[in-house]
């Protein structure tokens, strides 16, 4: 890997005249965005050199136990998250939390076996930030349309319930679909992925130095951490999830 | 067979059922009649135990429904509701429900069988849901519930929305049941169907079972 390119701050300084293009748009067309623009940009600098000097402070900790804890209030906020987009679904922030650190775990450990990551704050944080955080949205998007598919195909649930079905066998094509709904996002980003757009992660390297097959490397390796994450948190959160749906009769709580 | 004893239904606070007491008697053929709104499709639903009640209780043979597994209590009592309705997107996909929640192969002959005596031709099976009409649509609703032969079969309207012929079909057949042993416990609007082949009359009003006529 070659040495990253590091961006002077005369150069960030010309780099904000970008910021004044937007200003003068904005005074130009009488858009009275001007003030809003110069806060955003100004806020946006302040909060990422905080964030900067924070990440430089927690990367610089060789604590196993810090890292671990991170890790867990990440992947609670997370769950937090995700349960508030499914509300309705019942005792979704547990679900989540239990299928968000399942799906981390397990991608997380096999990248550590696999002698791509090591256990460090570095490493761990980013990397761990990154798969908590598409499981979250993917998580999102499940409980959205598992709330919605309860509701709209109640009567066909009804049916498969009078048949004699169980719950699982009732909702087994909903959480199916669900499930898809969660991962085709995921899917669909990856299968256009250098074809309709270069990821943000993958250019940042490139643009910070590193030759562009290393920095696919790095790109494929985020690539199959995230579909391996969001596959496994989706999977676990929408099969506990549905049982959240019925009552010890077996039927559909309202 | 099922006997309901001082059956409440309440919904919030909103009162469906109010103090309902019934026994169906194995080999009875009962019609519910009454108007909309009254409470039929409820207590047909607490019948199929996809509701339960706020108040009472219900016995099935004896033993408490509660005291009875869902799914056991629910494949020995059939329910067609008012609407038909099929999923997945053949016909197909539906006839096999019932034999693929039981880990069983197809009966292609009982399927047959069926299908003659509702009388659709077996081609349907291949036919997606979306082609059929309301009518076939009930009928293969029906075939779906008889599969693996009800010991009751509760019937929620199913003949409201078909034309004259289909409705004769679905009549006939329900006489057939009834005559090979099937206890059949039906909701209609229909006067003259209310007393056609029904042992008993029950006129539902506002939640409670206003009359009980023997026929």
């Amino acid at each position: 890997m070659q040495t990253f390119h590091a961006i002077s701050f005369e150069s960030l300084l010309l780099a904000s005249a970008l910021v004044l293009i937007s200003i003068f748009v904005s005074y130009r067309q009488e858009l009275k965005l001007e003030k809003e623009i110069f806060i955003s940009a100004l806020r946006a600098t302040i909060q990422l050199f905080v964030v900067g000097y924070i990440l430089e402070y927690i990367f610089g900790s060789e604590s196993v136990v810090f890292t671990l804890g991170l890790l867990g209030v990440m992947a609670y906020n997370a769950s937090y998250n995700a349960a508030k987009r499914g509300k309705g679904v019942p005792n979704g922030l547990w679900i989540s939390c239990f299928a968000i650190t399942v799906g981390a775990f397990i991608t997380l450990s096999i990248l550590i076996a696999s002698g791509i990551l090591e256990f460090t704050a570095y490493q761990m944080i980013p990397v761990g930030g990154m798969v908590i955080s598409g499981a979250m949205v993917a998580l999102g998007l499940c409980y959205r349309q598992m709330l919605s598919n309860f509701d709209l195909r109640r009567q066909e649930i009804e049916i498969k319930l009078a048949l004699g079905a169980t719950p699982k066998q009732a909702s087994k094509a909903i959480i199916r679909d669900v499930v898809k709904t969660g991962l085709q996002p995921t899917i669909d980003s990856a299968k256009t992925l250098g074809i309709v757009s270069l990821p943000g992660m993958m250019t940042g390297l490139i643009l910070a130095g590193m030759p562009p097959v290393e920095a696919v490397k790095y790109q494929v390796m985020v690539t199959f951490m995230s579909l391996s994450t969001i596959s496994i948190s989706c999977f676990i959160g929408c099969y506990l999830a549905y049982k959240e749906f019925y009552n010890k009769r077996n039927q559909l709580i309202k | 067979m099922l006997t309901l004893s001082n059956i409440s239904y309440q919904v919030g606070s909103k009162s469906i059922l109010h103090d309902i007491s019934l026994t169906v008697n194995a080999g009875d053929y009962i019609t519910i009649v009454g108007p909309s709104g009254s409470g039929k499709s409820t207590l047909l639903k607490l019948c199929s135990d996809l509701i339960s009640p706020t108040e009472g209780c219900i016995l099935f043979n004896g033993q408490f429904v509660t005291d009875i597994a869902p799914e056991i209590y629910r494949q020995a009592v059939g329910y067609c509701f008012q609407r038909p309705y099929l999923f997945a997107k053949t016909v197909r996909r539906n006839i096999y429900f019932p034999y693929d929640i039981r880990n069983l192969q197809p009966n292609e002959m009982r399927i047959k069988e069926l299908f003659d005596l509702l009388e659709m031709p077996l081609s349907y099976m291949d036919r997606r849901n979306d082609e059929l009409s309301g009518g076939e649509m009930q009928r293969i609703c029906l075939i779906r519930s008889l599969l693996f032969p009800p010991k009751l079969l509760l019937l929620d309207e199913v003949t409201s929305a078909l034309d004259p012929r289909n409705t004769e079909i679905v009549e006939s057949v329900i006489e057939r049941l009834h005559t090979s042993g099937i206890t059949i416990l039906s909701i209609t609007h229909n006067e003259a169907q209310s007393l056609r082949c029904a042992n008993r009359r029950i006129t539902m009003v506002n939640g409670s079972i206003d009359k009980e006529e023997i026929l």
